[in-house]
């Protein structure tokens, strides 16, 4: 039984290759992060080593994306930097995701009250500031690392989550389920998380894998202008501003990281676009 | 015997961008228990925002509703558990009274829980018995609303509603999404459900010939005013208001006798204004066949012409 709706599942989403393809490079991405240890040939090069004989080698057998100023592996680099990646696009929405719905559900389902004029007005606030503005500003007021940034970008993140289940609660609180609910006489916790909120989890679910290649986007711009992970540790954005200096001379060092960057991102959207119209197809 | 359920002058105003609009107007019935009393109207006459606002979904502009004694005017917000257990209501849409996220067994769950009504390990048990009273399979539990038939969600919804044993039933058009063959079916449990239990329903529809075999009394509405209330029998064998008498000579028959039955026919004219601009007077006089000088100036007041029979309408109360 389950088989088979999972064998469903897979047949609907594997009907755009374009998904499949997005699915292959998250994966591909997600096990070099996980084993960037094993799978880097030089996994001593993820930290503080140097080695200005092998400086700026061009790309070759034994360094495919060449080496940095330090003599570094930039391959060995790349999948250290995965690691930070993707471990804020995950910590961001676990802290973003869990606040954004409960307010959105809050305000919609409390719609024209209180609730919904102050939760509103806020969100339209932090929306009205340029996103990486706001996350520029509170990673310079506090010290520049990856857990600051990681704070700085679920800052300016949460408010599209409320306004994606904002107006989904709208919607469905005027539904006869949820009023029957209401005049049986469930609890409010009841009716926002038990009649309310499955009804948008293909939603938001959707939006979370989309929502990861832009997190590790905006990360790698934080980091590109020294915001994030602090070197010697690994980080895309920081990769791309080092090797900046040195173009297009010894392009490699900065053009490789970049491409991961664009990979990610990539990955991540095709795999998104995938998943919403397994959703989509789901519910027709 | 005693009312189950009493609405003594119901208002319902809704304000909109394009004025207001008066829904429902000095509405006044009784319901007895284990009796149907049919609410018929076009759509547009305020038979379900009288239903709604018996749910506490709407709040009253002016009136009373009172549940076996008690005043029940407020919002369902602030009525208690115990009233909520006793009112429950069945809705037009099948497809959209069951959560599509939720299993049949957890939506029959809900009410249980809420209410505390069987012991936790007899939820199971309970839930089987529901399904039966509505005639479906105890499998049924394990599915979602998505696999079942329009008139299955609708038996579905009518165990949740049975499930709190509740004395009075609102069913705002519970047959009018469903096929005809699956229309019947809903009936006769509806029919079997009210004989076990002595339940009072609250029959919201459009369709006056379904009244004629359910329903005890019936009452028709027009532009949110009552326009006559009457025994079934009655209402269908000497019908007194020309509102009445327009419907009924309009609904189809299959047979000489129940042609017979019917009062001559009346054509329909016009069409049901709007209930933002009401016409002055009788709010029926532009499509009346009888109409009067004094219908157009002074709207007619509710009399009881016999016991049990109200009509709204100068022709009738002045004795033509």
């Amino acid at each position: 039984m389950r088989r088979t709706r999972l064998g469903r599942w897979w047949y609907k989403f594997s009907r755009n290759p374009l998904s499949v393809v997005g699915l292959v490079i998250v994966a591909f991405i997600v096990f070099c992060a996980i084993f960037a240890p094993w799978v880097a040939p030089y996994p001593e090069h993820a930290g503080p080593y140097v080695n200005y004989g092998e400086a700026n080698k061009p790309p070759s057998l034994t360094h495919p994306f060449g080496t940095d100023v330090f003599g570094r592996d930039v391959l060995s680099r790349v999948f250290f930097a995965f690691r930070s990646s993707l471990l804020m696009g995950v910590v961001v929405l676990a802290i973003v995701v869990p606040v954004g719905v409960t307010l959105g559900l809050l305000a919609g389902y409390f719609k024209e009250s209180w609730i919904d004029i102050l939760i509103m007005r806020i969100t339209d606030i932090f929306l009205s500031v340029p996103p990486l503005i706001l996350a520029l500003a509170i990673t310079s007021v506090l010290k520049p690392n990856l857990t600051n940034a990681m704070i700085a970008v679920s800052v300016m993140w949460w408010p599209w989550y409320t306004r994606l289940v904002y107006g989904m609660a709208t919607s469905l609180r005027n539904e006869y389920f949820v009023q029957s609910a209401e005049l049986i006489g469930a609890s409010k916790f009841h009716i926002l998380f038990r009649e309310i909120l499955p009804n948008c989890v293909s939603t938001i679910l959707t939006k979370m894998t989309l929502d990861m290649g832009w997190v590790i986007l905006i990360g790698a711009a934080l980091s590109f202008v020294g915001l994030g992970e602090q070197p010697p540790k690994p980080a895309l954005g920081t990769m791309v501003a080092d090797g900046a200096k040195y173009l297009p001379e010894y392009w490699w060092i900065s053009v490789f990281p970049g491409l991961a960057i664009m990979l990610i991102v990539l990955g991540f959207n095709l795999l998104g676009d995938g998943i919403g119209d397994l959703f989509s197809l789901e519910e027709a | 015997m005693k009312e189950l359920l009493m609405v003594e002058n119901l208002q319902k105003f809704f304000t909109t961008s394009r004025g207001v609009v008066k829904a429902v107007h000095r509405v006044s019935f009784a319901i007895y228990p284990g009796e149907t009393f049919g609410l018929v109207g076009e759509s547009g006459s305020g038979k379900s925002t009288v239903a709604y606002m018996v749910m506490g979904m709407y709040r009253p502009t002016a009136g009373r509703i009172l549940f076996k004694g008690q005043d029940i005017t407020m919002p369902h917000t602030r009525r208690p558990l115990a009233l909520k257990k006793d009112l429950q209501i069945v809705f037009q849409d099948p497809g959209s009274s069951l959560n599509p996220r939720r299993s049949i067994g957890e939506i029959l769950e809900l009410p249980l829980r809420v209410h505390r009504l069987v012991d936790t390990r007899r939820i199971r048990e309970r839930i089987e018995e529901l399904l039966s009273i509505v005639e479906l399979p105890p499998e049924y539990a394990e599915k979602y609303p998505r696999a079942l038939g329009g008139g299955e969600k609708q038996m579905v919804a009518i165990a949740r509603a049975l499930s709190t044993e509740p004395s009075l039933l609102v069913l705002d058009e519970p047959t009018s999404a469903l096929d005809v063959s699956i229309q019947a079916k809903i009936i006769s449990t509806l029919v079997r459900i009210q004989r076990e239990r002595n339940l009072g329903y609250l029959f919201i529809t459009h369709d006056l010939s379904l009244m004629r075999n359910i329903a005890h009394r019936v009452a028709i509405m027009y532009l949110g005013r009552i326009m006559e209330l009457a025994s079934a029998r009655v209402f269908f064998e000497k019908p007194l208001h020309p509102y009445t008498k327009m419907l009924l000579s309009s609904i189809p028959v299959v047979s000489e006798e129940e042609e017979k039955l019917k009062p001559a026919r009346v054509f329909s004219t016009g069409e049901i204004p709007s209930p933002i601009d009401l016409p002055p007077g009788c709010v029926f006089h532009p499509r009346c066949p009888e109409v009067r000088e004094v219908c157009r100036e002074r709207e007619p007041e509710m009399v009881e012409v016999e016991p049990g029979h109200l009509v709204r309408c100068h022709a009738v109360s002045s004795g033509s």
